[in-house]
């Protein structure tokens, strides 16, 4: 018997966006969010996702391809008919109307009752718990209330659908993590879609159920953010969430999910490779500063090295050192602040080592 | 920080010097213009002799009400036109791309190079019964008679309007520059139509746009002289022209002084009830 496959709620199809003709903003694009997801879209700035969720909204329509939601064909259904609540990067609050005027706006343009419209006014004030400010003026509000108000306003109407464009770039670092928090329990609490655009990887890493990461309008990978940071599938996924160390090395024999590689400065490396290369093809090496072992503990391992500490720096939770080895000086290793560790001094001699599944080989 | 504030107040020359640059200004403002404009006003209580007879005028002879109002008038379509006009201009100016946007600035401001006299003969001969407008609609067979457009009040408005429309554009332009369209975007994605976006974000943000424009053109048209002279053909008196018939002709220095310091007392009104309402200073770039 053939269980159901849930519907995803948001399917791009093939989709490719080029402004000018000549330059493709996205490309090749095939993505899904499922229903009461929240779905990031991560990367630098032109890398394709603010694109994408513009095209999603209805700013822009795609050069190629489809996007449907719920199932329905929805690249030709013009912004204001595709019922998808957005917030803005500068909150985009109408400066001309009080914050209820604000969060009723959407009620009022669909013609809603007067009455049903105060009730759910008053509901969404409570949501983001901003009760007893209706009658304030946006630009009386901090940025965080405003903030708020911008997310009340997109919720009110009751969309299949928000979506989030950077909300959170204009605030200072406490406000934004505390917001991050608020809007993922929001997101619980209401059991909403949602796709959130951002370029910072720990934003994304601490709301997602599921990152997009996107360089060049191409889209790298789609996973938890755990599988992500664990197993990034190239290079950039690798070098853009986290810190790691990136060795240059050719692959010398592979069998299943592992190989070994032949670093630049001749060393032997055994590694996982999650797609198969051919002997002699260039990867890198990409291996977590917080999974290397130091010292005795690196004895067991199947990768031991030697290696020299260049400069040791204490960072409260953790030390981060960066030592010389394989004729580069810039291999970092981090060290959880434990009970009884070692201290180190620049300049002594040291073993490192990790294990075989702890470093994988990687092309661009 | 102190260090700062000390830096700069040393570095400030002494006032003195200041005074020395701005004071052959200062001075011919004072001269030219302070003293001829208090000597205006006190003519207007002397002349003929001491007292408000002449203020009175206002409510008791109708060839002064007449001009009056007809200056109101004119004043008040001039701006209505010209803000229904410039509106669509300076709203198509945002939405242009920045090449087109600046080749249509060009184009608005090209009037600003030919003198108020020039256009104004121009738009005697475009007008005239005998002119391409008239000569092509006719032409086309739309109608029959020659419709008349200038030496009337219609060619005093055409005339006006054209003057006028620049001011119009460049200040609704500039209000509007300082819009985000992301509101208007903000707007759309909320479910509103084009036209609710516009007429529920867009417009009312454009409102202190509206009002100072309006209130430039109406100021600026109350005191209009040479257009309503020559495209009027005598027949549209206005304030400004009353005067100068009362100054050059019937030689009624005092009527004449009376209704150029009421022109003034009312613009001055006008400036201070916008005053309140708006940041006047801010509307006009200053």
């Amino acid at each position: 018997m053939l269980s159901p496959v849930p519907e995803p709620l948001v399917r791009f199809v093939n989709v490719r966006k080029s402004y000018d003709g000549t330059v493709d903003a996205v490309r090749a694009l095939n993505l899904e969010v499922a229903r009461s997801e929240f779905l990031t879209l991560l990367g630098p700035s032109g890398s394709g996702k603010t694109t994408t969720l513009t095209m999603l909204a209805g700013f822009e329509r795609p050069t190629e391809g489809r996007i449907f939601v719920d199932g329905e064909d929805i690249t030709d259904v013009p912004v204001e008919k595709r019922g998808i609540g957005m917030v803005f990067q500068n909150y985009a609050l109408f400066p001309n109307m009080t914050v209820a005027e604000n969060i009723a706006f959407p009620l009022r343009v669909r013609g809603v009752s007067r009455g049903e419209m105060a009730s759910r006014v008053t509901r969404a004030l409570s949501m983001v718990r901003l009760e007893g400010f209706g009658d304030r003026r946006p630009q009386q509000l901090s940025g965080g209330q405003q903030q708020r108000v911008a997310v009340a306003r997109a919720l009110v109407f009751e969309p299949r659908l928000i979506l989030l464009d950077e909300p959170l770039g204009a605030l200072d670092r406490q406000l934004r993590e505390q917001m991050q928090y608020e809007l993922k329990h929001l997101h619980q609490r209401l059991d909403i879609t949602m796709v959130y655009v951002t370029h910072d990887q720990v934003e994304a890493m601490t709301m997602s159920d599921r990152v997009a990461v996107f360089s060049s309008g191409a889209l790298r990978q789609v996973d938890e953010p755990r599988r992500l940071y664990e197993a990034p599938a190239s290079l950039f996924v690798a070098r853009f969430l986290g810190e790691s160390n990136a060795l240059p090395a050719t692959v010398r024999r592979h069998d299943g999910g592992s190989c070994v590689a032949a670093l630049a400065s001749g060393e032997m490396v055994t590694a996982l490779m999650p797609a198969p290369c051919a002997p002699g093809s260039p990867v890198h090496l990409v291996v977590r500063p917080e999974k290397i072992l130091l010292g005795k503990a690196a004895q067991g391992s199947p990768n031991r090295f030697a290696a020299r500490i260049a400069e040791v720096t204490f960072l409260g939770d953790q030390t981060r050192l960066r030592l010389v080895a394989f004729g580069a000086d810039d291999f970092i290793v981090k060290l959880a602040n434990t009970a009884g560790q070692d201290s180190f001094t620049p300049g002594t001699e040291i073993d490192i080592g990790w294990q075989a599944e702890d470093c994988r080989a990687l092309s661009e | 920080m102190p260090s700062q504030s000390d830096a700069r107040t040393e570095w400030r020359p002494r006032h003195g010097a200041y005074w020395l640059i701005i004071l052959p200004a200062l001075a011919m403002l004072v001269l030219l213009y302070l003293v001829p404009l208090a000597d205006v006003l006190v003519t207007s209580v002397t002349d003929p002799k001491p007292g408000l007879d002449n203020y009175m005028l206002v409510f008791t002879s109708t060839s002064v009400q007449k001009a009056l109002l007809t200056t109101l008038r004119i004043a008040a379509l001039t701006t209505l036109i010209a803000l229904l006009l410039g509106y669509v201009v300076a709203y198509a100016m945002r939405a242009a791309g920045s090449r087109r946007q600046r080749l249509m600035l060009f184009c608005v401001l090209l009037p600003f190079w030919i003198s108020v006299l020039v256009r104004s003969f121009a738009w005697i001969a475009l007008l005239g019964s005998r002119g391409p407008v008239n000569a092509g609609l006719m032409a086309w067979g739309l109608i029959d008679e020659p419709l008349p457009l200038v030496r009337n009040e219609t060619g005093v408005l055409i005339g006006m309007v054209h003057v006028m429309l620049p001011y119009a554009v460049l200040t609704l332009y500039a209000n509007m520059r300082g819009i985000d369209v992301r509101l208007v975007a903000a707007a759309r994605s909320l479910g509103a139509s084009r036209f609710q976006a516009f007429r529920m974000v867009f417009l009312p943000l454009t409102r202190p746009g509206l009002i100072g424009a309006g209130t430039l053109v109406f100021i600026l048209s109350l005191g209009f002289y040479v257009t309503p002279a020559l495209l009027g053909g005598g027949k549209v008196l206005m304030i400004a022209e009353y005067v100068a018939v009362q100054i050059n002709d019937t030689l009624r220095w005092g009527l004449g002084t009376m209704l150029a310091a009421t022109l003034m007392l009312s613009v001055l009104a006008a400036l201070w009830a916008l005053s309140r309402i708006l940041d006047v200073k801010r509307l006009f770039g200053a």
